[in-house]
């Protein structure tokens, strides 16, 4: 006879404190690069222009994507895990879901570098 | 004695506790955030594209209905952050007592509120 224990898929820890480190960077962000673009001297397109195109806030930008868009997939994910029974619709929705999440990623990228 | 259960499954019915409003409004503005990422994303490109497309930003900015909607966001941002830091000291044992945790499930409603009307003010 086969034991069959349910066990879950082992991903909720790591999921539940993923969520937090990112929250925590976004937080972090948010607070700089508000006191960074309130700090600026003049609010024109140039100034603007300069400041996305720092190294630092690039990268720091670039980090900010990563953390959002993992961020924003387990917050979806959760939602569809609660309110989506059918298998098929749920799988559709996270095909459709990480897809959006990935063109963001290249799209945001592709702002920040031809900035 | 049995009592009829469950008790209300109307959710028009249910009276929910503050934290429970805080927590819903978590997850709502979570994925109203979700789902505006790609209008933020086309108004960031917009401002980086020219000096034209930054004062185009500038004059859809200025619409009534896109400030709407921006504030709206902009409480979307305020709450979720809010509401976030609230979990995690949750997380960190702080605050679980149930009046701590009332009060402290209201101060995240109030001031993600406030801080949307100051954010409001300035910009209209």
């Amino acid at each position: 006879m086969v034991r069959r224990e349910v066990v879950g898929a082992h991903y909720g820890l790591r999921d539940w404190l993923a969520q937090r480190i990112t929250a925590v960077i976004m937080l972090v962000y948010s607070a700089v690069i508000l006191s960074v673009i309130s700090a600026l001297p003049r609010m024109d397109y140039w100034q603007w222009k300069v400041l996305w195109q720092t190294p630092v806030v690039r990268y720091a930008t670039v980090i900010l994507i990563a953390s959002l868009l993992f961020h924003a997939w387990v917050g979806v994910r959760n939602i569809y895990m609660d309110y989506i029974k059918d298998p098929a619709l749920r799988l559709a929705l996270y095909v459709l879901t990480i897809g959006a999440l990935l063109y963001y990623a290249v799209w945001s990228i592709k702002i920040l570098w031809s900035a | 004695m049995s009592r009829p259960r469950p008790k209300y499954l109307n959710l028009l019915q249910i009276r929910l506790p503050v934290p429970g409003l805080v927590s819903i409004l978590h997850r709502v503005s979570g994925a109203v955030l979700f789902l505006f990422i790609p209008f933020l994303l086309v108004l960031l490109e917009l401002t980086l594209d020219s000096p034209a497309g930054f004062q185009r930003f500038k004059s859809v900015l200025s619409h009534w209905a896109v400030k709407l909607l921006v504030i709206g966001l902009v409480w979307a941002y305020l709450h979720h952050l809010l509401a976030g830091i609230r979990h995690m000291m949750l997380d960190l044992d702080y605050g679980t007592e149930l009046p701590a945790a009332r009060a402290a499930s209201m101060a995240v409603l109030v001031t993600g509120i406030a801080l949307t009307v100051i954010f409001a003010v300035m910009l209209w």
